[in-house]
């Protein structure tokens, strides 16, 4: 392929392909005060959500993880947080400055929504300006790291579109790149060949721990995933058992070994190639936290028609399933519906794959970029104090 | 489809060599696999061929039920609480006895796992 890639150099050495000014909100109350920001200053971006009050334990850690690790994120180009008290705000705006990019906080305690608002205001237009002439310049596709996750799911994906973004994986592992998958739940019934390619007997055991923990947690509630799983869609689509739809769900890993497991919105600690990472299973989630572990383009396969986006990260949507591409046809990026047909052949749906990554990565609009899908979720693993 | 063919559409399919259209209605992921995943609706008392993507050899069963695109096909006849394989893999059991051609869907398999 001898597509020249572009995209944007941050100050770390981390590479983007999107060039975002973000106003973010440290907690559910400062949600207005980001939305009034973004709606005065043209080409920000406020990212509101619920949560970011009397948190405590892994589970304040994980909200600031996040909010951390979303700033940071390279297609980030820089950042106004703004919460109601002055101490979460500064922690979360210098844990984003360590990249070298532009943060700045603001507190409401104090001053009100219209003077945080005023003062914000002045900083993001300072920002967007900056910004808006950064320049992409030539990248590799060593240098991007690409997370995965598929949903709503039926037979078409295990037979299509997963398999398709499977030859994507490997190529990108091959070519130096990074590569996030996670779903912790979802591997139920072939947890066993996800254990088997683990790099290392401590890994093994890290991921057996972190899948064992996350299924009890399931069951400690009483129900076991026979309730969610397969979900309605799954089974409209044909899945019967959670173990076919596993089956299915893992055909999107490649082939490589797994050289790290992380945490939820952890960096990955190994260097590039292929690492799981503990995460629920809903498509939001899931990108919210693969998103703040640093991934920059997201490749979902689908079946019976997903329609998720992320405010930051754009998501490439994949279907071998012709009633979808049909029916659905504005949130697909990639149609691989002669795989079923048998008109096109497994690399060749690779090859058609990794076109659309790099002018994704060049800058065209993935199809829920265009239609606005911004689902920003975080993950919260207990009620508050 | 829509009119959403013009030249920029990335989920344009058929490549201009698409090869010839193939008569197969079902495919299957593995030799030995129990049951075949239907490309297109399958109507009952059809005759119809599948192709496994491991070897692209052919299969013809006599369908004993209306399958929609994307549900299942048995292969096999199996007793009740067997093993049944997809990819090479037990992906559950069987509920019922099951004979070549069967609609397999939740009615006659469950998980092996609860």
């Amino acid at each position: 392929m001898n597509n020249t890639l572009m995209g944007y150099r941050r100050e770390n050495g981390k590479v983007g392909i999107r060039n975002h000014v973000i106003i973010l909100p440290v907690d559910d109350i400062s949600n207005a005060a980001c939305e009034a920001v973004a709606r005065q200053v043209q080409g920000t971006m406020a990212l509101p959500h619920a949560y970011g009050r009397l948190q405590y334990g892994p589970d304040l850690d994980l909200h600031f993880r996040t909010m951390i690790g979303t700033g940071s994120n390279p297609n980030v180009a820089a950042v106004i947080v703004i919460g109601i008290e002055e101490n979460w705000s500064k922690k979360i705006a210098e844990g984003i400055a360590e990249t070298g990019k532009p943060v700045s906080y603001f507190s409401i305690e104090g001053n009100g929504d219209f003077e945080t608002i005023r003062q914000a205001s002045w900083k993001a237009k300072e920002y967007v300006q900056w910004a808006s002439e950064l320049q992409r310049e030539p990248i590799e596709l060593k240098d991007l790291t690409i997370s995965i996750k598929c949903g709503e799911s039926d037979t078409t994906t295990g037979l299509g579109s997963c398999p398709t973004v499977s030859q994507a994986v490997d190529r990108l592992v091959d070519a130096g790149a990074t590569v996030f998958f996670g779903e912790t739940s979802e591997l139920t019934g072939g947890e066993h060949l996800i254990a088997q390619r683990m790099a290392t007997p401590e890994l093994h055991e890290k991921f057996m721990a972190i899948y064992e923990d996350y299924v009890g947690e399931i069951e400690s509630k009483g129900v076991d995933l026979l309730g969610s799983q397969p979900t309605q869609g799954n089974i409209a689509g044909g899945l019967s058992t959670i173990e076919e739809k596993a089956l299915g769900n893992i055909a999107k890993t490649g082939t490589k070994e797994v050289i790290g497991v992380l945490d939820p919105a952890e960096n990955p600690d190994n260097g590039s190639g292929l690492y799981f990472m503990d995460t629920s299973s809903a498509a939001a989630e899931c990108i919210t936290l693969m998103a703040a572990g640093g991934a920059v383009l997201h490749l979902f396969p689908t079946g019976q028609g997903n329609i998720i986006g992320n405010p930051i990260e754009p998501v490439v949507k994949i279907t071998a399933n012709p009633i979808t591409a049909g029916t659905m046809s504005e949130h697909i990026d990639v149609d691989v519906q002669g795989l079923l047909s048998r008109q096109i052949s497994l690399e060749e749906a690779g090859d058609k794959l990794m076109e659309v990554i790099c002018r994704t990565v060049n800058g065209r609009l993935t199809s829920a970029e265009a239609l606005g899908h911004r689902e920003f979720v975080m993950t919260k693993l207990y009620r508050s104090a | 489809m829509s009119n959403n063919s013009q030249s920029t559409t990335l989920a344009d399919t058929h490549s201009p060599e698409s090869k010839e259209v193939s008569t197969h209605k079902f495919l299957i992921h593995h030799k030995g696999d129990h049951v075949g995943v239907a490309t297109s609706p399958i109507k009952e008392g059809e005759q119809v061929i599948g192709i496994f993507m491991d070897d692209n050899s052919e299969v013809s069963v006599k369908s004993r039920g209306d399958i929609p695109l994307g549900h299942k096909i048995s292969l096999v006849d199996l007793k009740s609480n067997q093993p049944v394989l997809k990819y090479g893999i037990q992906i559950g059991l069987t509920t019922t006895e099951w004979a070549v051609g069967d609609y397999v869907h939740t009615h006659n398999i469950k998980t092996a796992r609860w």
